[in-house]
């Protein structure tokens, strides 16, 4: 075993712990709610528009979390995933007249059976060598995606340009918080999904894997299923997220899904806490957010401020979000016993 | 900057409160969101970091400019307030980014946004927002399209009207010419085929071998060989810097020796004459439409000193020979003149009538002859350049500035 794989499985340990520590509580939950579905009606359409695109980008580190927080694996190549379920939803909408919620479903499928797929090889690798094996599928992506033999569906390098949906049975609503609130409805559905899934034997098999390979499959856990497994939901749910992201942006091309989104959406995950679900959300939102922030700062260094940002915060709390929210936890305990 | 434009909107909402509450004869003053009494405000988004931020030298050069004509009282009176975004090159940031300044800071129009793919994302977003798209800075041909797209527009030569020209130019000078192609498989290159095949019309049949490349592949030797194979003796080359200088360097090892031809995009002398060896680069043919900072030709040229006085005041570290500072500086000059028609009339329906009026309008670092015309049917501000052939160690111009347009 390498050292770089013996650091993770060690970091994973620390991870390993109960349950019920992976969700938040049912009282912060519901408080959560109610700001993500009151606040769209305060704000201006562009707010919303970015709201959307933070819940769409949360699905997606929601995604790699579980592969990598809940199964042990890693992955740099979500791009590759998040760009098929743009793409096929962009192109069901297009070119086939589909009606927009009808394609998502078919978005997570196509890339369950694709990242699948793609876990088989993936077997046989772990730690780095996975990495960048996934690193490869989201370099070749952009480029496949310009090839001249899709180009009659893909638009080629000019992408595709999508209608965005208007809000239905005539709700006296903009198009901007019809998208917002579907989205919504759509992450909380997955996200209790995929808690469940973390609770289930599934998820069970998943962590021991995650804990300790040799010893889950003592336990008749069937490893290569249950990675593969993890690779396939991972890729589905990513992939709804990719076809969320095409309505939201209207638009979709090879450059929209370069190794720099695969990279965000690591970051996002590392940043909210591995393996903690709801940190998802903070993830994206640094990733959403925090280059704007830099940039503001200064435009000629953005990414220099971006990078001490983000030294910043894994130098803090290695942790991510979780540590933040532990450690606030702890504060009102004792504030509540004085 | 954050902190300070709140403050300047409050004090020109108040200004404009005070001026409608006078009731004096500001009837004729008509504004959109973004423009006022006292201020104009201009958005633009720009790859400050990502695969394309040398670009970002575009966004610097026009804010270096505004800041110039603000020292000098602004447009009538009004301070142009420039705010300009990273998008890093990628169409859904563009978007956000475009997002907010529409709908968070109130722009009035956006100005010279970069990119083919990035400004496709936000076409659709702009025409129906109805704000303006104005100077994209991108040589597509698709943002010359008024009847669909009535509020975006291009502003350098699209690639296809430069492929006109060097397609009239054969057609002219070496009618039995046998043409063979080397383009990038990209946007970029399918565009420009297009326009060379379009400029041949019922002579494409001159054309005798095409070849493709990626930008993925290290070396385009084999592709070069089968062009020479095809017996051509006319070499158009399609292709980004790198891949032009080894075009012609292979061309030369091989003993081939046809006319060439380049794109606009890499004449640069440093980063393709030099490393493919001047003596491999004599006589080469190509076509430009601004000055080149590094022409001595230029030094007494009023309008080139113009701008080398402004880079020496307001943008000390901008480079005189980075092609992106002199596009900026002719795109901001464009704007300018296109605000300063609106007169009292700062509505974005007005600006686009405006920007479809120009006439004979000619920037300080465009060559001699070459103008700026639009009108309500032609969305392309400038579709002229001229021919050019290396010797030495520097391009010289030559022949008349030549129109791209198929119709002249």
């Amino acid at each position: 075993m390498s050292a770089a794989e013996e650091v993770v499985t060690e970091a994973a340990a620390v991870e390993a712990v109960p349950k019920r520590a992976m969700t938040l509580g049912y009282g912060t939950s519901l408080v959560v709610l109610a700001a993500l579905i009151l606040t769209p009606l305060f704000v201006k359409n562009f707010i919303i528009f970015q709201m959307t695109m933070l819940l769409i980008y949360g699905l997606a580190v929601l995604a790699l979390n579980i592969l990598t927080g809940g199964s042990g694996q890693f992955s740099l190549g979500q791009s590759a995933f998040y760009a098929v379920g743009a793409y096929t939803s962009a192109i069901l909408m297009e070119h086939a007249g589909m009606n927009y919620a009808l394609t998502l479903p078919v978005a997570g499928l196509i890339c369950f059976g694709f990242g699948f797929l793609f876990g088989q090889p993936a077997l046989r690798l772990s730690g780095v060598y996975l990495a960048l094996a996934t690193f490869a599928l989201a370099t070749a992506m952009p480029q496949l995606l310009k090839l001249g033999y899709f180009e009659h569906w893909t638009g080629g390098v000019q992408g595709l340009v999508v209608t965005k949906p208007d809000a239905p049975f005539g709700l006296p609503m903009s198009q901007d918080m019809w998208l917002y609130y579907f989205t919504l409805a759509i992450t909380i559905a997955i996200y209790i999904a995929s808690v469940n899934l973390l609770r289930s034997r599934s998820g069970r098999a998943f962590m021991a894997i995650r804990d300790n390979e040799i010893a889950a499959s003592a336990m008749g856990v069937d490893v290569a299923l249950y990675k593969t497994l993890a690779f396939g939901v991972s890729a589905g749910i990513t992939g709804v997220a990719g076809g969320l992201g095409a309505i939201a942006v209207q638009f979709v091309a090879p450059d929209g899904y370069t190794i720099t989104l695969a990279i965000s959406l690591f970051l996002g995950m590392v940043v909210g806490g591995v393996g903690w679900l709801p940190g998802s959300i903070v993830g994206s939102a640094f990733i959403i957010f925090v280059p704007n922030i830099a940039e503001g700062i200064s435009k000629g260094l953005s990414g220099a401020v971006f990078g001490v940002l983000l030294f910043l915060v894994i130098f803090l709390v290695p942790h991510g979000a979780r540590q933040v929210a532990i450690i606030a936890q702890q504060l009102i305990g004792k504030l509540k016993k004085n | 900057m954050t902190a300070v434009r709140p403050t300047l909107i409050a004090l020109s909402v108040a200004l404009a409160l005070i001026a409608t509450s006078c009731g004096t004869a500001e009837a004729q003053k008509k504004y959109d969101s973004g423009a006022s009494d006292t201020q104009i405000k201009i958005g633009n988004i720009m790859p400050y970091s990502g695969p394309a931020s040398a670009y970002g030298a575009i966004g610097k050069t026009l804010a270096a400019y505004f800041k110039m004509i603000n020292a000098q009282g602004g447009i009538r009176g009004r301070k142009i307030t420039f705010i300009s975004y990273d998008d890093a090159y990628s169409p859904p940031k563009t978007v956000e980014q475009a997002r907010r300044l529409v709908e968070g800071d109130e722009v009035l129009l956006l100005f010279n946004t970069l990119g083919t793919a990035t400004n496709s994302a936000i076409q659709k977003y702009m025409n129906t927002e109805k704000v303006p798209q104005l100077f994209v800075a991108s040589g597509a041909s698709k943002w010359n399209d008024p009847e669909n797209f009535p509020w975006t527009m291009g502003w350098q030569p699209s690639y296809q009207d430069e492929a006109h020209i060097y397609a009239k130019y054969l057609i002219r000078e070496k009618p039995g010419a046998k043409v063979a192609v080397l383009y990038q498989n990209d946007d970029f290159g399918k565009d420009y085929l297009k326009g060379l095949k379009d400029g041949f019309g019922d002579k494409a049949s001159m054309i005798v071998a095409e070849e493709s490349y990626e930008t993925s592949e290290p070396s385009i030797d084999n592709h070069v060989v089968a062009l020479k194979a095809a017996g051509a003796d006319t070499f158009v080359s399609i292709t980004t810097p790198k891949f032009a200088a080894q075009a012609i360097k292979k061309i030369a090892e091989i003993g081939w020796t046809p006319l060439q031809i380049i794109s606009n995009v890499s004449t640069s002398v440093g980063g393709v004459m030099q490393p493919a060896g001047f003596e491999n680069s004599q006589g080469i043919l190509s076509a430009a439409y601004a000055k080149d900072g590094a022409d001595p030709q230029w030094e007494k040229d009023p309008g080139m000193q113009r701008f080398l006085t402004f880079l020496q005041n307001y943008y000390p570290e901008g480079n005189r020979l980075d092609s992106s500072v002199i596009f900026g500086y002719g795109a901001a000059q464009t704007m300018m003149k296109v605000l300063e028609m609106c007169g009292d009339d700062l509505t974005r329906a007005n600006v686009m009538r405006q920007a479809a009026s120009l006439k004979d309008f000619v920037p300080d670092t465009l060559l001699p002859g070459i103008t700026i015309n639009t009108s309500p049917t032609d969305f392309a501000p400038i579709e002229q350049l001229q021919l050019m052939r290396f010797k030495g160690e520097k391009w010289e111009l030559f022949g008349d500035v030549m129109s791209g347009g198929l119709g002249h």
